[in-house]
């Protein structure tokens, strides 16, 4: 297979995107285009961790959940009798834990001579998880014992979600640089391994501190940047403009429903769309600067840029946390478009594995690549299930309908887009490794 | 006699638990650490092996069943075993041939395999769902209890009883003889040696003669094993639900890495050391100070050091401070 340029393939993408509006419905054909861009923003974020870094981030879960989490603490407003009731034990415990952390920080430098300082610093932390539980224990069942149903927690601050966005991007980034200071300094699968499961440990912390995140209880009806469905049905402005669309037939009040709810998800589309445009120029940008060909020479030898001067661990380090920044983007993005935020939903496989092989498929080193990856990839993993319902019925038409065996591979038609998936990774690994859009070879 | 009561309780629910947990999570450590050693790469495929491994044990126990086949007090799922470790030998020498290999011969990166393992995982995934379903089943038959809580009572007459399940045992006698077997092979077959010089120094183990495939072909057939053992036993113990195989990978990973990575014994250790920490740590020990104390008290502090829903956190905790302190593991020995 010959290499496909960037043009062509996104142009099959926006056909492949046109079939499904016109044999589906042009409802699922934007909600797909609307999940493709967000995820093309998640896998261009792995992609500047892994592709122009070599860095490989299993934690990408981690990093949308606290995205996620900034939507609610921006966007949702403040329960007053929640702060009232318990804030002021929050806050202390907050101000105890910062405490702690600095007292470790300054062993850590203080004493940085001193033999025992790591199973000092250990202890502190060992012996002040006890009392920062006893100090914050009486407020949490306080906050969490108000109005248990829909809020038992603190919300958040009432603003615009759109800045939900850029405090989930700096969530991430803030976290990043606690993760990378930890483990940059790590072999390859050790970092793998270790990012992986530090976002284990973030998940299950926004998944039960229920004062925080309402926890497995989910927290819906969130903001929207778009304007709602029911105000649309109801203005006038927006039904003229669907009987100017829509001339050929007269408009019935069905048609306003499903076409606000269409209207809807294409302000959505607009707004992503805009969004990954100025992250992908802000990224082509940073990738085509001396910055970017010098993080490339790190990747591609590290030795020899160590030796030209640079400081390695604190580029990586900065690399880390932009990268990191997008994916936290990204991740208020989704909770965004979601509407509701369900702690509980977060998985390795379909928040961390799937992104990455949105960017291995897409071409890991190249920003198209990455979006494209993100379109490709999330297009099949939609529309696998009725693929391999098709390619079921081909291959089984010989049995009749109430054959066990075929009522059976109908009823595990969900989980043919792993083996999609799975089967498309091993394919691109073996026969074209550098990905569908390869990372431009710069010739001098 | 509360102080026997306390032991009891403590027994009940922390020793014998973690004496179990940790047998299975040693079990899937040895396997990730032999892969590692042999084959140099973190296999994140393995707990969807586990899966696949106990998904075939399981359809034997039906099949079996079907046939009015049983084992009487013990699980028909113990007889189901041999053939389960077949299939899944099978299906990893399957994927070593069409997949690792390639990049074994091409002696691609280390990434490059993690990458291809996950392209494995989510095959696993997928054909363990598509044939089993993604739902608990629970598989275990025979008797439950070896001592049960109420017999215990009426024939001592403490205010606790000890409770014993037969699973806890076969998974205790069967880790035993597991790993007694394997350790034997490992440190006094002539093939279990030159897999230990493998994995020390590639290149003079291949000068001194060692057959290269056929050490790796050992390496898969005992991971497969293992992993079949291990996820069988869990699944007997609790349920089998493929989602929470793929979520044991985790702690796996913590014991394998807390052992030092490509160390078998190690890797053993470390799965009781990751399991004991668990279970201890999350434990609400209100009754058992009840016990102990003089004096009672009705404080509605559970006294537990960390909550229930950070079972897997503590483990991610001890391997992100091994990583971080001792990346070689805490158990210094011979690397496998």
């Amino acid at each position: 297979m010959n290499n496909i340029d960037a043009k062509t393939s996104f142009t099959i993408m926006g056909f492949l995107l046109l079939i499904v509006g016109i044999l589906q419905s042009w409802g699922v054909a934007f909600s797909i285009l609307n999940l493709c861009l967000i995820s093309a923003i998640m896998s261009m974020g792995v992609n500047i961790q892994w592709g122009f870094a070599g860095l490989i981030n299993f934690g990408v879960m981690g990093f949308l959940a606290i995205g996620g989490l900034a939507t609610v603490l921006i966007s949702v407003p403040p329960v007053v009798e929640s702060w009232s009731a318990g804030g002021l034990g929050i806050l202390l415990s907050l101000i105890f834990l910062i405490l702690i952390i600095y007292a470790c920080l300054f062993i850590n430098k203080r004493y940085s001579k001193y033999k025992y300082k790591y199973h000092l610093i250990f202890a502190i932390i060992i012996l002040t998880i006890p009392v920062l539980k006893l100090i914050s224990g009486p407020s949490i069942k306080l906050i969490e014992s108000i109005n248990p149903a829909a809020q038992g927690y603190l919300g958040g601050l009432g603003l615009p979600i759109i800045f939900s966005w850029f405090v989930g991007g700096l969530l991430s980034a803030a976290l990043a640089f606690v993760i990378g200071k930890i483990c940059l300094g790590l072999r390859s699968d050790y970092l793998a391994i270790s990012t992986l499961l530090i976002s284990g440990i973030i998940v299950s912390v926004i998944k039960h501190e229920e004062w925080l995140s309402r926890g497995v209880k989910n927290v819906i009806g969130l903001k929207r940047p778009a304007p709602y469905e029911v105000d649309l049905q109801n203005s006038e402005w927006f039904i003229n403009l669907i009987e100017i669309i829509h001339f050929w037939s007269p408009t019935t009040k069905g048609i306003i429903i499903s076409s606000s709810g269409i209207f809807v998800k294409i302000c959505f589309s607009v707004i992503f769309l805009i969004t990954l445009l100025i992250l992908l120029y802000l990224s082509e940008r940073a990738v085509n600067s001396p910055w970017g060909r010098m993080m490339r020479a790190i990747r591609d030898n590290e030795t020899a840029a160590k030796a030209m001067g640079k400081n390695i661990v604190k580029q990586q380090l900065n690399i880390f946390m932009i990268g990191s920044a997008i994916i936290g983007f990204a991740g208020a993005m989704l909770v965004t478009y979601d509407g509701l935020f369900t702690p509980s939903s977060y998985q390795p496989l379909r928040y961390t594995f799937l992104i990455w092989v949105m960017v291995l498929l897409g071409g890991s080193g190249n920003n198209y690549g990455a979006i494209l990856g993100g379109f490709v990839v999330w297009f099949i993993w939609i529309e696998s299930a009725p693929i391999a319902l098709f390619l079921i019925n081909i291959f089984t038409f010989f049995l009749e309908n109430e054959n066990i065996f075929k009522i059976h591979l109908i009823e595990s038609v969900p989980y043919f887009r792993y083996l999609m998936m799975g089967v498309g990774l091993l394919l691109v690994m073996r026969y074209k490794p550098e990905g569908l859009l390869p990372e431009k070879k710069i010739k001098f | 006699m509360d102080f026997l009561n306390a032991l009891i309780l403590l027994s009940n629910f922390v020793i014998v638990p973690s004496i179990t947990y940790g047998s299975q999570l040693a079990l899937g450590a040895i396997g990730v650490t032999l892969i590692y050693g042999i084959l140099r790469f973190a296999n994140f495929a393995y707990g969807d092996l586990m899966a696949f491994g106990t998904m075939c044990v399981i359809l034997f126990t039906w099949l079996l069943k079907s046939w009015g086949v049983n084992l009487g007090i013990f699980p028909t799922a113990l007889l189901a075993l041999p053939f389960g470790i077949t299939l899944t030998i099978i299906v990893s020498l399957f994927f070593d041939k069409t997949v690792f290999e390639y990049y074994r011969n091409k002696k691609s990166s280390p990434v490059t395999f993690i990458v291809v393992s996950l392209g494995i995982m989510f095959v696993l995934n997928a054909v363990v769902r598509i044939i089993i379903g993604p739902n608990d089943i629970v598989f275990m038959d025979g008797s439950r209890f070896i001592i049960s809580a109420v017999d215990f009572k009426e024939a001592t007459g403490l205010l606790e009883g000890l409770t014993i399940k037969s699973t806890q045992v076969i998974t205790i006698i069967t880790t035993s003889l597991t790993c007694f077997l394997l350790f034997n092979f490992l440190n006094k077959t002539k093939t279990g040696k030159s897999m230990r010089a493998y994995s020390n120094n590639e290149d003079l183990a291949l000068l001194s003669g060692i057959d290269p495939n056929k050490i790796i072909l050992i390496t898969w057939i005992i991971a497969s094993i293992l992993a079949t053992i291990a996820g069988t036993l869990y699944g007997l113990d609790k349920s089998f639900k493929p989602f929470t195989y793929f979520n044991n990978l985790l702690p796996i990973f913590a014991a394998t890495i807390v052992g030092g990575i490509g160390n078998p014994l190690g890797a053993f250790y470390g799965g009781f050391v990751i399991a004991f920490s668990e279970i201890a740590l999350t434990y609400a020990y209100k009754k058992f100070i009840f016990y102990l104390l003089p004096f009672s008290s009705d404080s509605t502090n559970l006294i537990q050091y960390i909550s229930t829903d950070y079972k897997f956190a503590i483990s991610f905790a001890i391997l992100v401070v091994v990583l971080i302190f001792k990346p070689q593991g805490i158990f210094k020995g011979k690397v496998i």
